[in-house]
């Protein structure tokens, strides 16, 4: 226990000092979207990783939270703050209702339910014109503003995100090490075991389905009111794929996996801009070689890995 | 007039349906072979149409021989991603396997990007494109070569499954994996052949219905998810149901485009699927003893 803290504490001693240590607006702006996508990936690593529920349709209620936070603020001039919690009561309650009869479904059904579920609400925010304004966007949603600070720098906004990540992150970490995050493994391991040993594992399922549907709404708000404008082409299946792949890169049931992995993919493409188009090979080969060869992820692959490499390297001077 | 509307609908309907029961059957094979539900089936599509336009254009190859031409590369993709992608796989749990196929299909997506680029490409239609009046509704030839084709294939299949022995030994596999090893067969080939099979299917599909709707690199994600929404409501059955279950959805898809909105027309499959999936698993026709929920 004592030990986490610790880690936790480094890390964020190490994401407030980060924009000390870098310059440059681009950079600034490309660790924001760093810091947005861990909280999706954490999420979605909080179904997926702890639950061992899959969702291919998280793309849909990141996007939720975006529209409902940009609608709220511009066509009903309501204060971001206001709007922001309120999408996500909103996102939270609806993935509640659907939560119920999709997460009876397992495995391969659930994964293409909920990808089901996830291109419908692609296709509301592209059709629903009026509301959305469509395919071209919803733009002019404000920024935050906190005691006479507007957040409308990539420096501001980097705290702002990242103040939200770091808050994730705890809650999540301290989730994970409770009684919810056992009885979640557990459910994980065997539905069976786990309802036999007094977990209600239905009523639990749909419970951390809804909390990530929130999480990732409240990254869909904070998204909205940084970039001020959406448009539906962020929150399609690829992204909701993209996801994933960020989650299963990082390490399944892995907080700092899903930074990882967030990370990763989310700089990936910056060094590879001649590569622009041909990421998603990248993407597709990274999935299938990281399920076959490094099951756990990079944050369990890479130590045993090195584990490996020094062993062989002894038993070799030996 | 208002009857012939539908009418019209209704036919063009079924020969979407007739493709997204192609596809459809190309899931349900893998699935009662293997128990995966190949998220790649959709890339055999596009690859089928995809191939055929090269052996056209680059070959200069006549259609009746770039036809079994690109059949035959897409099978060995098809064997290419079972033999690389599926069996090596150490830990196939269900969320593993997803992941793979999911990861297999974006890279053969992104590779056929690499190779035909991102433009749309067409097909000439098999024998022209003038029009046959069916009552007060227009037909164009090229629907009634994907009924035809759908029906010969669906044939085929019949005949292999119930009357040749490698069909039976499928069928064996499908009902009980362990039990049909006990007995000698070779599971694992069985799930090779049925990984052929379906992308044989899938890549007969893309080619039949290139030529009506055109194809480009990215076609399989939506075809793919029809073709299991079809899957879906027959049941996951290689048969029949299946066939059904495409043309229902054809024809309500098309239904629903015209008589709607054309912009929800792919919502109407994706609630058909959440409908089906909440409340019959087992699908229309099935019974409710299978453990698929």
């Amino acid at each position: 226990m004592k030990k986490d803290l610790l880690l936790f504490t480094g890390f964020s001693t190490l994401v407030m000092l980060a924009p000390q240590l870098f310059s440059g607006g681009y950079l600034m702006n490309v660790l924001v979207f760093v810091g947005i996508n861990t909280m999706l990936a954490i999420a979605l690593n909080l179904l997926l990783g702890y639950a061992g529920q899959i969702s291919l349709g998280h793309a849909g209620f990141f996007g939720l939270g975006a529209y409902l936070s940009g609608i709220l603020t511009t066509t009903y001039s309501l204060n971001p703050w206001v709007a922001m919690p309120t999408a996500a009561i909103v996102v939270g309650f609806l993935a509640g209702i659907i939560g119920f009869p999709i997460l009876k479904l397992k495995g391969h059904y659930l994964a293409m339910a909920t990808l089901g579920l996830g291109i419908i609400i692609f296709i509301v925010f592209n059709e629903t014109v009026e509301l959305t304004g469509g395919p071209s966007g919803l733009s002019g949603i404000p920024n935050l503003k906190l005691a006479g600070i507007s957040f409308d720098s990539d420096v501001k906004n980097y705290y702002l995100i990242w103040g939200f990540t770091l808050a994730v992150m705890l809650f999540s970490l301290n989730l994970s090490n409770s009684r919810i995050g056992r009885a979640l493994r557990a459910v994980h391991d065997s539905e069976v075991a786990a309802q036999v040993l007094g977990v209600n594992a239905r009523l639990l399922k749909v419970q951390i389905f809804a909390l990530s549907a929130v999480i990732s709404s409240l990254a869909g708000s904070l998204y909205a009111h940084t970039m001020t404008f959406v448009s539906p082409a962020s929150f399609g299946f690829n992204f909701s794929i993209e996801l994933l792949t960020m989650v299963v890169i990082g390490g399944l049931g892995s907080i700092y996996g899903s930074f990882l992995g967030a990370a990763l993919l989310t700089l990936l493409p910056e060094f590879l801009r001649g590569a622009n188009d041909y990421d998603i090979i990248i993407y597709g080969g990274l999935l299938m070689v990281m399920v076959m060869y490094m099951p756990g992820g990079l944050v369990r692959g890479i130590p045993a890995l090195f584990r490996k490499i020094v062993v062989k390297g002894k038993a070799g001077n030996a | 007039m208002q009857f012939d509307q539908i009418l019209q609908y209704v036919l063009s309907g079924l020969s979407t349906g007739a493709i997204y029961a192609l596809i459809g059957i190309g899931f349900s094979i893998i699935y009662n072979a293997t128990g995966i539900i190949n998220f790649a089936q959709g890339e055999f599509v596009m690859l089928g149409g995809l191939l055929t336009l090269s052996c056209l254009e680059l070959l200069k190859l006549p259609l009746w021989a770039a036809i079994p031409c690109a059949i035959a590369v897409s099978t060995v993709v098809g064997i290419l991603f079972e033999r690389l992608a599926i069996r090596p796989l150490k830990q196939p749990t269900p969320i593993n396997l997803v992941i793979i196929t999911i990861g297999g299909s974006i890279l053969i997506r992104g590779l056929a990007m690499l190779v035909w680029g991102k433009d749309t490409h067409a097909i000439p239609p098999f024998s022209g494109d003038t029009p046959i009046a069916i009552g007060g509704a227009t037909i164009l030839p090229q629907h009634l070569w994907i009924l035809a084709i759908t029906l010969i294939i669906i044939l085929i299949n019949k005949v292999y499954f119930y009357h040749t022995i490698s069909g039976k030994a499928m069928r064996a596999c499908s009902y009980n994996r362990r039990a049909a090893g006990l007995v000698g067969i070779d599971v694992r080939r069985m799930v090779l052949f049925s990984f052929i099979i379906s992308s044989a299917m899938g890549a007969v599909a893309g080619i039949i219905v290139a030529p009506l709707t055109m194809i480009a690199y990215d076609v399989g994600v939506m075809l793919g998810l029809k073709g299991f929404c079809a899957a879906i409501i027959g049941g996951m059955s290689s048969g029949v149901s299946t066939v059904i279950g495409g043309l229902i959805l054809g024809v309500l898809e098309s239904l629903g485009a015209g008589l709607i909105s054309s912009g929800y027309k792919d919502a109407i499959a994706f609630i058909i699927l959440l409908l089906i999936l909440f409340i019959r698993p087992q699908g229309l026709f099935g019974k409710a003893d299978s453990e698929r929920v």
